[in-house]
Order: C-alpha cells, then structure tokens, then sequence
C-alpha cells in the first residue's frame, strides 16, 4: 500500500470525523524506462515518436526477432487502420524498414 | 477530437509529471529474468501492491506471474497476480465514496450504484481462474504477433462480489434484449482507437455466476486487477473480465465492438486451430478456458536423486467441468501414471495434483496431462492460430537425476 495515496490533507485539515467524506485514491506508475535501438535509419526519429505517443516501446522490443517486413508491414498497418494511428503513408515505409531491419 | 499536437503535448506533459513522482521506485534490485524462447529478456519489475512481477510492457502496464509463484499452493496470491491492460490511459485516480456503476439501455430502470449499495445486496463469492487469452503465447511455433507471455498469465483467486443476474434484474431488463456490454475506466490514448468494451450474451451475463467482484482473496481489488470492481466470468477467457467496470448496458442487438467483430476472435472448427503459418476461413469469439496442467515444483534443468522417491506436484484447470484426471509421464509421454488429486475448491478453479516418482540416474522428460470431467484431453502436439490463443498442449520439463 506504500504508494497508493490516499488524499488526506482535506481530512487532517477537517478532523477524524469528517476523513470519510472525500478520498480519491490515486495509483502512481513507474517512470518509463524502455526506448528503441538507436539507428541513422529515417524510421527510428519517427517510430520513437510515433509509436511510443500511444504505447511503451517494449510493446515493440519483445516482439519475436527476426520476423522481416511483411511482419512488420502487418504491424503498422494495424496500428493505422485499426487502432487510428494518423502517421502518413511515407513514414508508415520508413518506421516499417527500420523495424525489419532492427528487430 | 483532440488536435494530434496538442495531444503529443499533453502526453510528453504527463510523462514528465510520472516521473516526477516516481523516480527511483520502478526496479526491484534490477533483477531480470529470461523466459525460455528467443528475445525472451524481461526486467523484474515491483508496482505498488505487487511483488516484483514479470513486466512485459510499461504503458499499459502488463506484468506476468512468476512461474515458481504456483507453486505456493492453488490459490494465486494478489500480489502476484498478472496484470494485463489493453489501453493506454489507465485509470491512475479513483474515489471509491464517489464511484458509480451505471446500468443503462434496454431496462425498465437506468441504475446508478454507489460500491456501498453493491455491498449491501446479497454477497456470493467463488473461487476461479482468470487466464489471458494469449497465456503462453511465447511458446508459439512459429511465434505471432502479441504479448510475448510464458505462462504466467493465469492465476486463480476467490471472487466476492453479487451476481450480474441480481443487479440487471433490479434494473429490470426489458423483452428481447440479447447482449450486455461492459465497460471499464480506462481509455485509449487517441480519440480514434475503439474503446475496449466487451459483451457478454444476455443468458451468460444472467446465469447466476458471471459476478460483479469488488473482492479476491478476501481483500480490496488490488488497483491493477480492477479497483474497485470487476467483472468476473468463470470458465472464461480474462478478455471478457473487464477491470474497473463502470458502465453496463443492456442492448437489444449483438455489440457491435471491435473487441468482439474484430479481436479475440478463434477459428470457428473444434480445435480452435489452423495448420501453422495458415489463416481460418472462419471466426467465432474466444469463449471457455481449454484444459490445461502444469508441474510446478520442477522446472527444465531441475536436478533430483537418482532412484529416491521424489514428489512432483502441480496443478490443472479447465472452462469450467472440473478436472478428472491428471497424469504423468517420465519417459517423454511414452506411459502414463494416474496422480493424486488434491484439494477441491471448486469447478472452476486450480486443482491441485501430487505424485512420487523414482527415476534412474540420467536425463527425463516428465509430461503431465489433465482430463477434464467432460471428456477434454490435453494434445500431444501444440495447436496453432495466427493470434496465439488458447495454447493447451502438455507440457514437459527435462530433468536430471543423479
């Protein structure tokens, strides 16, 4: 229970009486550690930023190695048609070459 | 619609805010960890509530189980129990006092519940496994796409909470309604990705063990399970068990969600399964938990003594008929032993097995393999689907004696 805060300045600052009344809890996450193979690719720039603004890039560093473009292809495609992802169609190829050719 | 700048920047303002606060509290003494295929590297990784946990991705958070953890006994401790997200925007502030369940849709009365009226309406509790669709995923051949789980993303826990069926029929649900759709805290991180809901067919959602939990093993929720409720459905695949829940909604037609039309969808043949590196012509929704069984008190590599009789124990599970049989083999799956079951805490739950074996010095392959109470056999070989479902072959772990 060490880091689930329970907001109590309101309450020490009403009494005991009043704790009950009012105590969002809030959960608090570890800072994000993972990052991408840093490469002179045009991809890597883009796929750090593009990517990672909707999730971790460990999503993309655990991925089984070695499974070439059209995986990758497949990847990216989803996350733009499926999930909504608004990265142009000329970054779409870069971030796809460097993924096949990084991980 | 939010602008995609000013998007990025409220982002890159948040993170900057976590890790503010969080600094120097992610890392449990940097220990790592090596799942058994290939690029299988992960951090140990201690989140508040939690032991340290195999995290296989940070945002969301998805951290898995400890293998040797199901060794402690058939009840999975919450504090080692997996964690598994689909959205990035998790829910990261909650008043338990202000929180509410809506009810909503197809019945006669729109509900709004404080957790306080849930609590005070008939309690039931049961004990089941919640088991990740891609559970083992990592094992795959050849691999898929998705999270890159061992098996560590199951664990069993005893369940409090009220029946669904009583809070839909106090809400009263009106004639020819087919589905129910649940709906948690979290959110997507664009406005453009489908929010995860998933639904439930009208006669499941009332059957009278799909459960509104607000308690597992006799404490709150821990907030990465769910805080301060969850749906629970036993038997089922945890997809459907959506954490945080907060909005439920009678519908008149089959929800029409990407989670249901689109994701957790298995082919639509017996074995769930199409010939490796194919595609099923066909799809249903993910649905029951196949049979599987695990040793627990061995792993591959484990040394034990050469012609001394040497417990192995474990445990098994199944969607929901309770299992019958559990063997073992140590000759590769050659000849099969019957072992001991254990203690029965239910039909939906772990069930323990033990035996004794006595090997001569040298290198065995034990195999254990359960039989549901239905009939279900365990298959020798792995079954395989493009998006590395249900994973249900035996396995085994190469031993030592000496």
């Amino acid at each position: 229970m060490k880091m689930i805060v329970v907001a109590l300045a309101l309450a020490l600052g009403l009494g005991l009486a009043t704790a009950a009344l009012a105590r969002p809890m809030t959960f608090r996450l570890p800072a994000e550690t993972s990052r991408l193979k840093a490469s002179t690719l045009a991809g890597y720039p883009l796929a750090e930023g593009e990517c990672g603004s909707c999730h971790s890039r460990d999503y993309i560093t655990t991925q089984p190695s070695g499974k070439g473009a059209a995986f990758w292809t497949a990847e990216v495609t989803k996350m733009v048609k499926t999930y909504g992802a608004p990265i142009p169609d000329p970054d779409q190829a870069k971030i796809v070459a460097y993924l096949a050719a990084t991980y | 619609m939010i602008h995609r700048r000013q998007f990025l920047h409220r982002a890159g303002g948040l993170a900057a805010a976590l890790v503010g606060i969080t600094r120097g509290r992610a890392w449990a003494g940097g220990d790592a960890i090596t799942m058994p295929f290939s690029n299988g590297d992960r951090p140990l990784v201690q989140y508040d509530q939690k032991r340290p946990l195999i995290r296989l991705t940070e945002r969301p958070p998805q951290l898995e189980t400890p293998f040797d953890v199901f060794d402690e006994g058939p009840i999975t401790a919450n504090d080692a129990f997996f964690v598994r997200y689909h959205l990035a925007q998790i829910p990261t502030q909650i008043d338990p006092d202000t929180f509410r369940l809506q009810i909503s849709g197809q019945v006669k009365q729109p509900l709004s519940l404080a957790l306080a009226e849930l609590k005070k309406m008939h309690t039931v509790d049961l004990v089941a496994v919640n088991q990740c669709s891609g559970n083992s995923r990592g094992f795959f051949a050849p691999r898929v796409a998705g999270g890159q789980l061992g098996h560590g993303a199951m664990g069993n826990a005893r369940w409090t909470g009220v029946p669904l069926r009583a809070v839909l029929d106090r809400a009263g649900v009106l004639a020819g309604a087919r589905q129910v759709a649940l709906e948690g805290l979290d959110q997507p991180a664009l406005p453009t990705t489908p929010d995860f809901v998933k639904a439930l067919d009208l006669d499941h959602a009332r059957d009278g063990e799909v459960m509104l939990a607000w308690a597992m093993n006799g404490a709150d929720l821990p907030w990465l399970n769910g805080f301060p409720l969850r749906v629970v459905v036993p038997g089922y695949y945890g997809t459907y068990w959506m954490k945080h829940v907060s909005q439920i909604t009678v519908l008149a037609g089959d929800a029409d969600t990407f989670w249901m039309k689109t994701a957790y969808r298995i082919p639509d043949n017996a074995c769930a399964c199409v010939p490796s590196g194919g595609k099923p012509d066909k799809t249903v929704p993910i649905a029951r938990l196949d049979v599987r069984s695990f040793i627990t008190n061995l792993r591959d590599a484990s040394t034990i003594k050469a012609d001394t009789r040497t417990v192995v124990r474990g445990i098994a599970f199944d969607g929901g008929h309770g299992i019958r049989e559990v063997a073992l083999s140590t000759d590769g799956g050659k000849t099969w032993r019957a072992t001991e079951l254990g203690r029965d805490l239910g039909r939906y739950s772990f069930r323990p097995w033990q035996t004794t074996i006595r090997v001569p010095a040298g290198a065995h392959a034990l195999v254990v393999r359960a039989t549901s109470k239905s009939g279900e056999v365990q298959p020798s070989e792995p079954r395989w689907n493009p998006t590395g479902y249900m994973r249900n072959v035996v396995e085994s772990v190469g031993i030592q004696a000496a």
